[in-house]
């Protein structure tokens, strides 16, 4: 076995048991650009390892003292915040509404996304025109979306309104004021600036698929639906991929149109754990209780971005 | 040939190693730096007009009337002190609350330990369990002193900008929280003269008015009834019972609580309607709107924003069962431990408590000084009268807006006001309250 390693390896037959072979790629590890890589690397690394991963420790640690007023206090209380938090009558409704906005938003970013990116690959005339005013609510800030959508949804002078005008005076929902569902009228401004964003996502997405494709699926007698069901669809699932990561995020971190659209809402209908922390660390002084809330936020996006961390890496891999 | 790229490339390398150190560096001092960047301070000072150090003013004051009075106030120290930089260190009221974005911002740069000279902050608990607890700030009993304020502050006043025996800040104006704006057009309509003196008289009115279509009161869906509120609570407590409140003498779980509560619970029914969409700015024009209801509680910025609209269609009274009461806030300076340039911060205190500081500043603000010597020839109709009313009434301090308990009681007071909007329930409202106010700890 050694014997065969040594004949591989080369030249120098010295190399009777691993260590030395250890030692000889360590030196061709320092003669190559690994050391200045490293190096180049370094700074990064510091900032990252402390404005990062030192801080999300450091709030996690404040999780776990007694800091409840202006006055830091690091006492050890264990899980107390903790405790509190679950049995918070706020905090299990910022859960719900959490799950409802992330299956509102995503759902509509990747239909409307989706329908507009395939709409404008139909070689239209004027394409680079709609183009940009389909993508331009995200160039629009999350309380400037907040505030316009503020006056549709109110349910006098609103887009109510124009459902009277065509003779549906029998719709009028209150949209984001209703105490059960207002956060799916959240979800519906939100995804209004988020979907011409996925929209050119899928759109780059479409302009990388072959036309050999195409015409091979034409060939072989596929309709419009079946070509897109079978292959741009399936060709498309990485774009798809990312683009649930992307809201899947935007689902956690809500906060400006929440807070524009006057959250939490009554009985808390349209409030985000972002705009509860915020209140409860800066509005209360509870610093302990808002990195709880902090950390629940935290553990939410590592569920969602390590799997897409790990698809990404196997990849590259390939 | 070989050696000489690689060389080459390695540094190339070395430098892009460099260059990245030295931009992680420069972003870590960033945060440390302080926040420059001022709002345009005041009128732009001569070039030579800095040896006398500078002066930071941090607050909310950003829009209309406010802005202009706070420019008077920098006038007079500018004359007074033109060897001083002024730096007006404003950030819009937004957030949680009044001045939300400001506080947190503050709370950072006090943590820092990188205090601006002064502050503006709420008279009251909000000073005191924000700043004064934690040992951030200095007494004034010295300033006090000086320019014998104690004797043109009311002693009600005294009694709200006292903490541990010390003074903490310099009260610059006064706000009334408990007023009850109406408009006499609508009280008409149903063959009243007089507006309801008291809540039970207020839904006999209410159901007047229902039956021919018109609101009786102006709510918001959320965030903002926690001041309608407050003026129930007062009703049913009084002055005297007022105080009880929040230093631990009355139960939130009393009795008199769950009544308000009840009232409160029963205006949601007289509401203008969609008034669950509305918060803000919108509640203050739906007041004003052709078809908007007979009366709106809030404080007297109101009077200034109907102004502003060119709306006369209007009077006001204290609100119903609080005629007598002065229910306060009041926006003050203090001064922070630790600042770069002390005098010029004590300097702005004598301005913000001076008769002509305060006669600068108020009559365009839309409130009244905090003290009793003002000029009457300078301030309006409403104003005058609510400088009766500030030397005639018992003076209380404002829950809604800082005066009476500390901040993390405020917002769970709003919350659970805001859960009673959708549950409709006073029991469980009840018990939040009661809950808060423990933890709050008033009285110990």
């Amino acid at each position: 076995m050694a014997n065969r390693t040594v004949s591989v390896s080369g030249e120098r037959g010295l190399a009777a048991s691993p260590a030395p072979i250890t030692r000889k790629r360590w030196r061709r590890w320092l003669r190559g650009d690994m050391v200045l890589a490293v190096l180049v690397l370094l700074p990064s690394i510091i900032a990252v390892g402390i404005f990062i991963y030192g801080f999300i420790g450091w709030t996690f640690y404040i999780s776990v003292s007694d800091w409840k007023t202006s006055t830091p206090d690091f006492t050890f209380v264990g899980l107390k915040n903790w405790t509190r938090l679950v049995n918070d009558f706020r905090f299990q409704m910022d859960l719900r509404n959490h799950l409802y906005y992330a299956i509102g938003f995503i759902s509509q970013c990747i239909v409307i996304g989706f329908t507009l990116a395939v709409l404008l690959d139909q070689k239209i005339k004027g394409e680079a025109l709609f183009r940009t005013m389909f993508i331009f609510p995200f160039a629009v800030s999350g309380i400037v979306t907040g505030v316009t959508w503020q006056w549709l949804m109110q349910p006098a002078t609103g887009i109510n309104l124009l459902f009277a005008k065509i003779g549906m005076g029998w719709f009028r929902p209150t949209w984001h004021a209703n105490i059960e569902y207002g956060i799916w009228a959240v979800s519906i401004a939100a995804a209004w600036q988020f979907s011409g964003y996925v929209m050119a996502l899928y759109l780059a997405g479409l302009r990388g698929i072959p036309a050999e494709l195409r015409e091979a699926a034409a060939i072989d007698g596929a309709g419009t639906w079946a070509t897109y069901r079978y292959i741009i669809i399936p060709l498309l699932m990485p774009v798809t991929f990312t683009v649930f990561v992307l809201t899947g995020m935007n689902s956690i971190r809500i906060f400006d149109v929440v807070a524009a659209l006057g959250g939490p809402g009554p009985g808390n209908s349209i409030d985000s754990l972002a705009l509860n922390m915020f209140q409860t660390t800066f509005g209360a002084y509870r610093f302990s209780l808002g990195a709880a809330i902090g950390s629940v936020m935290m553990f939410l996006a590592i569920f969602l971005v390590v799997p897409y961390l790990m698809s990404m890496s196997r990849e590259t891999e390939r | 040939m070989n050696g000489t790229e690689g060389i080459s490339r390695r540094s190339f390398l070395r430098l892009m190693g460099v260059g990245a150190t030295m931009s992680v560096l420069a972003a870590c001092a960033a945060p440390a730096a302080p926040s420059a960047a001022p709002a345009a301070g005041g009128e732009a000072a001569p070039a030579a007009a800095v040896d006398g150090g500078k002066l930071e003013v941090f607050s909310w004051w950003t829009a209309g009337g406010e802005v202009e009075g706070l420019n008077n106030m920098f006038a007079i120290y500018e004359r007074e002190h033109p060897d001083v930089e002024i730096i007006n260190a404003a950030l819009a009221a937004q957030g949680a609350g009044q001045g939300g974005e400001m506080k947190a911002l503050l709370e950072t740069r006090m943590i820092g330990g990188d205090p601006p000279e002064t502050f503006q902050v709420h008279l009251g608990r909000e000073l005191i369990d924000s700043h004064v607890v934690a040992g951030r700030m200095e007494p004034l009993d010295d300033l006090y002193a000086e320019e014998g304020y104690a004797d043109v502050f009311p002693a009600d006043l005294m009694n709200v900008i006292l903490y541990d025996g010390h003074p903490w800040s310099v009260p610059v104006n006064i706000h009334r929280s408990n007023l009850m704006w109406y408009r006499p057009a609508k009280l008409e309509a149903i063959g009243a003269s007089a507006p309801p003196a008291s809540w039970d008289e207020f839904f006999e009115m209410a159901e007047a008015l229902k039956e021919q279509g018109i609101p009786g009161i102006s709510l918001s869906g959320s965030n903002g009834n926690g001041h309608t509120m407050e003026s129930i609570l007062l009703a049913v407590y009084g002055a005297d019972g007022w105080p009880g409140l929040f230093d631990g003498t009355i139960s939130w779980a009393d009795e008199g609580v769950t009544r308000a509560l009840e009232i409160m619970n029963r205006l949601y029914d007289y509401a203008q309607p969609d008034f669950l969409s509305q918060s803000g700015v919108d509640v203050n024009d739906n007041m004003i709107n052709d078809d908007g209801p007979l009366l709106m509680i809030s404080g007297d910025w109101l009077h200034g924003y109907f102004k502003s609209k060119e709306f006369t269609d209007y009077k006001w009274a204290a609100s119903p069962g609080t005629d007598g009461i002065y229910l306060l806030l009041s926006d003050s300076f203090g001064l922070p431990k630790g600042v770069k340039y002390r005098d010029n911060a004590i300097n702005w205190l004598k301005v913000c408590g001076s008769r002509e500081g305060q006669d600068a500043f108020n009559p365009i603000k839309g409130s009244i000084p905090a003290r009793t010597d003002l000029d009457p020839s300078l301030y309006d109709e409403y104003q005058l009268s609510a400088v009766e009313d500030w030397k005639t009434n018992i003076l209380v301090g404002s829950l809604q807006h800082g005066a009476a308990a500390k901040q993390s009681f405020l917002l769970d007071y709003n919350l659970a006001l805001n859960d009673m909007v959708a549950t409709r329930d006073v029991a469980s409202t009840q018990a939040a309250l009661v809950v808060a106010a423990e933890e709050a700890a008033f009285g110990q």
